[in-house]
């Protein structure tokens, strides 16, 4: 039998003031930090903006890409890397255009035009690489590369076929971005003389727009709230549970208090390393509150089980003995969880960044929350109330029995 | 039968259920959904594909938010009461000076003689102030020195107009996106009160267009032309002395109407009642266009109210100038040269791809008031096929990872809880098929919440059966103890994390709600594989050995 520890014996309550005090000085540091940044840096989603993805045919020269589009005016958008490092993948994300809804589209368009100047894509030929199969259809009606003017129905169903294998092939076999002509002559169904026409009046840009978002500032205020909203009930609601489960309130309070530590340090962290605060990161928080709920009522049905068990033991005691009693299940899940996750964050890419992060802090402050927070705060409540009222008089008779401050991590009674 | 027996049965009910749900199905080309058992590894892989509904993040599509400017409803609405009064004032003999909006919810009948001020109020009474249950306007009285009335839209009617403006856009868009052939688009209202819609359209690549065909709000007008051309609005205005005749409008020409024009556009005053409206018409489409080669053009026929209106007009206005308008810009002018009896056409310079669009929100309907984009999230195809790539490696590696884990630190216990694992993705997958729920990137992330969980609820009772083994029981003893007491808390922290995911879908938005979908079923899925299954295996393993006094843990 493989094991991590063989009936370990720690005495986590002792150390508690020093994880208290630290978990203090880290959601101080993080809220000096919200504090001098004026809150968290919201994404697009909780903002307003616009966020275009490329990608390019040879890795991209983001200095050429930011004096481009210096000189359309859009000096503030955001550039960055995303993705493995041979799919040339690039984020630009612009601020809102003006403050009117109409303007939705603006920023959008800007980033395009000023790609296609930087880029010298020709104005006036199509640019086969962000062609949709509609529009190129309608274009090879219009040239008529094979003669067909004569019957129209048949022109249409034949380029449009011949258009689709054009934008399928595009898609799926060279990731969307065609570097030559050359590649089109080998699609099955493509006639010759629809690639030399092609070849005349089209182009190929060097970059292919991937997926574009675009949300208004009102939007991004809805999804704020909503979020919010969303969350907070969750909690909420597994107060609810677990007060109703544990029949005291001090274990749910204890469970939400621990948890929504964990998200204010994962917070704070987040804006002192200069996480943007998106949707993703949202889901990433989302995860960690699961985990760090699940991570509490484990340790805490131990403790409920071993009050069952009506042992002579002090409460600090008992709950000593029920961390240690879980501590190999708590450090195989959370070093599972974490390895996962630290994998996420070191091969993941710019995009899930954010996630991953949060999930990394998430999962270990989630995990010594349980210990440090959660269990002290049942502890400092239920202890004193034990000795003296009414509420605690089942426990009274099992402390009745004296004080054994070495029993902590004793298996037989 | 024994209770492993009943158990076993179970369970095999269970996985049957869901592999028939997952494989067993598949769209006819009449678009229901049959049992077809699958005959090759190409027929698996089709079936199951189109069992799981995939999000517009990982096939591909359009997501788009818009807003109905439903105040433009009720501004019209008001126009059209102005005009109908006049009418009917001057039909009840009433004397007035003028009608006029005041604002969008108010009309102003101002001059009205005081003896007839009675008679007038009555009048508009009887026919605006609609019944007791549903007022529709209150008639008051004229502020100021002059005698007059006020008609006041009451709040009911302005909220009635507006959800009837929403709900007639959102049957337009449908309308729309249907003649546009996407498949399995979802068009809904959104959000609370705001008045917007919720379009989403999977695998559409051209975007640029389907939203223009959208947003036009493709209101067609057929008005006669009462002068013309002018080569700007002042010119227009200098002509007629500064004012325009009543019932009189200046409109503009679009653009591209006449291109070897090189003056630009040009401006015509126009009547402003319409012979002809886009209700009228009964059918729209694109044609090419004889007199200019490689170009296209709409023609259109009428329905019977508006040929019998139409026809009869032309006739006494021969040689007079007639024009098509498009959202309130001149499409094309040409003179009348004989009578017309239904049909028509719009020309210009129109591609193929334009005229058949023109065409097709023509016969969709206008728009009853325009719209607005506030959200819009396009994925190209490429990018789709590229995420579920990624998201499969990634799941399978991790999922490799912790397989070949707790096989190393649990020997032959981690074979069962290898087989609890699948178990659960398979659940959950026939789960999301079943219910035909749209697997998103967040829900991956809800999978991969789930695998972790279910992990952990193996490291749970299997850490416990060893405590329990150390304390010397038997074996059969320490995995049912193991079980009992490692359940209780299983369920209590799946069943926590289920209550959040509720309150998450109750309340979330999109993406949240995805991650919240896949996560109640795995975890749902979990407390079955993890506890039930598991334990049956275990306990089936022992019940073939006499007396067991080891266990691969």
């Amino acid at each position: 039998m493989i094991e991590l520890f063989r009936n370990p014996n720690y005495n986590f309550l002792r150390w508690k003031w020093h994880f208290i005090i630290a978990s203090w000085v880290l959601i101080l540091v993080g809220a000096v930090s919200l504090w001098m940044k004026g809150g968290p840096r919201y994404g697009i989603d909780f903002r307003g903006g616009t966020l275009v993805y490329l990608k390019f045919a040879a890795a991209p020269e983001l200095d050429h890409i930011r004096a481009g589009l210096n000189q359309e005016g859009l000096g503030s958008s955001t550039i960055q890397r995303y993705g493995r490092a041979q799919n040339n993948e690039v984020i630009i994300g612009s601020e809102q255009v003006g403050h009117e809804e109409e303007a939705l589209d603006a920023g959008r368009q800007a980033i395009l035009a000023a790609l296609r100047t930087t880029f010298q894509v020709p104005a006036d030929k199509l640019d086969l690489n962000n062609i949709g199969t509609d529009s190129l259809t309608d274009a090879l009606l219009r040239f008529d590369p094979i003669g067909l003017a004569g019957q129209p129905s048949e022109a249409a169903s034949r380029y449009r076929q011949i258009a689709e294998q054009i934008t399928d092939f595009r898609d799926t076999e060279r990731g969307g971005l065609l570097r030559s002509f050359a590649e089109l002559r080998s699609v099955e169904g493509v006639p010759p003389a629809v690639v030399n026409t092609l070849e005349q009046r089209g182009s190929l840009s060097p970059f292919v727009v991937r997926n574009v978002e675009v949300v208004g500032p009102r939007v991004g205020r809805q999804l704020r709230q909503q979020a919010l909203l969303a969350t907070g009930l969750a909690l909420a609601g597994m107060l609810v549970y677990i007060g109703v489960r544990f029949r005291q309130w001090v274990y749910g309070t204890a469970a939400v208090v621990a948890t929504f530590h964990d998200v204010l340090i994962t917070l704070g962290l987040l804006s002192l390393f200069n996480y943007e605060f998106n949707l993703n990161v949202v889901a990433g928080l989302l995860t960690l509150v699961g985990f760090s709920v699940n991570d509490t009522i484990v340790t805490f049905d131990r403790i409920r089980e071993n009050v069952r068990l009506r042992r002579r033991e002090r409460f600090m005691d008992l709950v000593n003995r029920s961390i240690n009693q879980t501590l190999s299940r708590t450090v195989l899940t959370s070093g599972l969880t974490f390895l996962t996750v630290l994998g996420l964050f070191f091969l993941g890419g710019e995009v899930l960044h954010g996630f991953a992060f949060t999930l990394v802090v998430g999962i270990v402050v989630g995990t010594y929350s349980s210990i440090f927070i959660a269990s002290p705060i049942v502890v400092g409540w239920l202890e004193p109330v034990r000795v003296g009222s009414p509420a605690g008089a089942r426990a009274e008779q099992v402390l009745a029995g004296g004080r054994r401050p070495g029993s902590a991590g004793r298996k037989e009674p | 039968m024994s209770p492993l027996r009943w158990k076993a049965t179970v369970i095999l009910v269970t996985v049957l259920v869901c592999l028939v749900g997952l494989v067993c199905f598949r769209k006819m080309p009449d678009a229901k959904t049959r049992f077809y058992l699958p005959r090759s590894l190409d027929d698996l892989r089709t079936n199951v594909s189109e069992r799981i509904n995939l999000g517009l993040d990982l096939r591909g599509g359009m997501h788009l938010i818009l807003q109905v400017q439903v105040d433009e409803a009720i501004n019209s609405e008001t126009d059209q009461v102005v005009e109908r009064l006049r009418t009917l004032l001057r039909e009840q003999a009433i004397g007035f000076q003028s009608i006029r909006k005041a604002d969008p919810t108010h009309v102003q009948v101002a001059g009205i003689p005081n003896d007839q001020l009675d008679a007038a109020r009555r009048f508009l009474q009887e026919s605006y102030g609609g019944s007791t249950v549903a007022p529709a306007y209150t008639i008051g009285s004229l502020a100021g020195e002059e005698s007059g009335l006020v008609l006041e839209m009451t709040p009911t009617l302005q909220a009635q107009l507006r959800q009837e403006a929403l709900r007639n856009a959102i049957e337009t868009i449908r309308q729309r996106v249907d003649a546009l052939g996407v498949s399995e688009p979802a068009i809904a209202e959104h959000g609370r009160g705001e008045w917007e819609i919720l379009v989403q359209l999977p695998g559409v690549d051209d975007p640029a267009r389907v939203k223009s065909i959208l947003q036009s709000t493709a209101l067609l007008e057929i008005k006669l032309v009462e002068d013309g051309p002018y080569g700007s609005e002042s010119e227009a205005l200098v002509k007629t002395g500064g004012i325009l005749p009543p019932d009189s409008m200046l409109l503009q020409e679009l653009p591209h109407a006449h291109e070897d024009r090189a003056a630009g556009p040009q401006w015509y005053i126009v009547s402003r009642t319409s012979i002809v409206t886009g209700r009228d018409l009964r059918s729209a489409r694109a044609e090419a266009n004889p007199e200019s080669p490689g170009t296209y053009q709409v023609s259109f026929s009428l329905s019977r109210d508006g040929a019998a209106r139409f026809g009869p007009f032309t006739e006494r206005n021969v040689g007079r100038p007639l024009g098509v308008v498009l959202d309130n810009r001149i499409q094309s002018v040409a003179v009348i040269q004989s009578r017309i009896e239904d049909a028509g056409r719009i020309t210009g310079t129109f591609t193929l791809q334009e005229a058949a669009d023109l065409a097709l929100v023509l016969r969709s309907g206008s728009l009853p008031a325009s719209i607005r984009y506030l959200e819009e999230r396009t994925v190209g195809p490429s990018l789709g096929a590229d995420s579920i790539r990624a998201g499969l490696t990634a799941s399978g590696v991790g999922l490799l990872a912790v397989s070949l884990f707790m096989l190393f630190y649990y020997r032959l216990s981690g074979v069962n809880a290898l087989l609890a694992l699948l178990l659960n993705l398979l659940l959950l997958l026939a789960a999301l098929a079943y219910v035909g729920a749209t697997l998103t990137l967040p829900g991956i992330a809800g999978v991969a919440l789930t695998i972790g969980m279910a992990v952990d609820a193996n490291v749970l009772v299997f850490e416990r059966i060893r405590e329990e083994l150390r304390l010397g029981k038997t074996v059969v003893a320490g995995v049912e103890t193991g079980f009992d007491r490692a359940f209780v808390t299983i369920f209590d922290t799946n069943l926590t994390t289920i209550i959040a995911a509720i309150f998450l879908f109750m309340f979330g938005t999109g993406p949240i709600k995805g991650f919240a979908v896949t996560l109640t079923f795995g975890l749902l899925a979990n407390i079955f594989a993890a506890v039930y299954v598991s334990r049956a295996i275990f306990e089936f393993v022992l019940s073939r050995q006499a007396r067991p006094t080891t266990l691969s843990i």
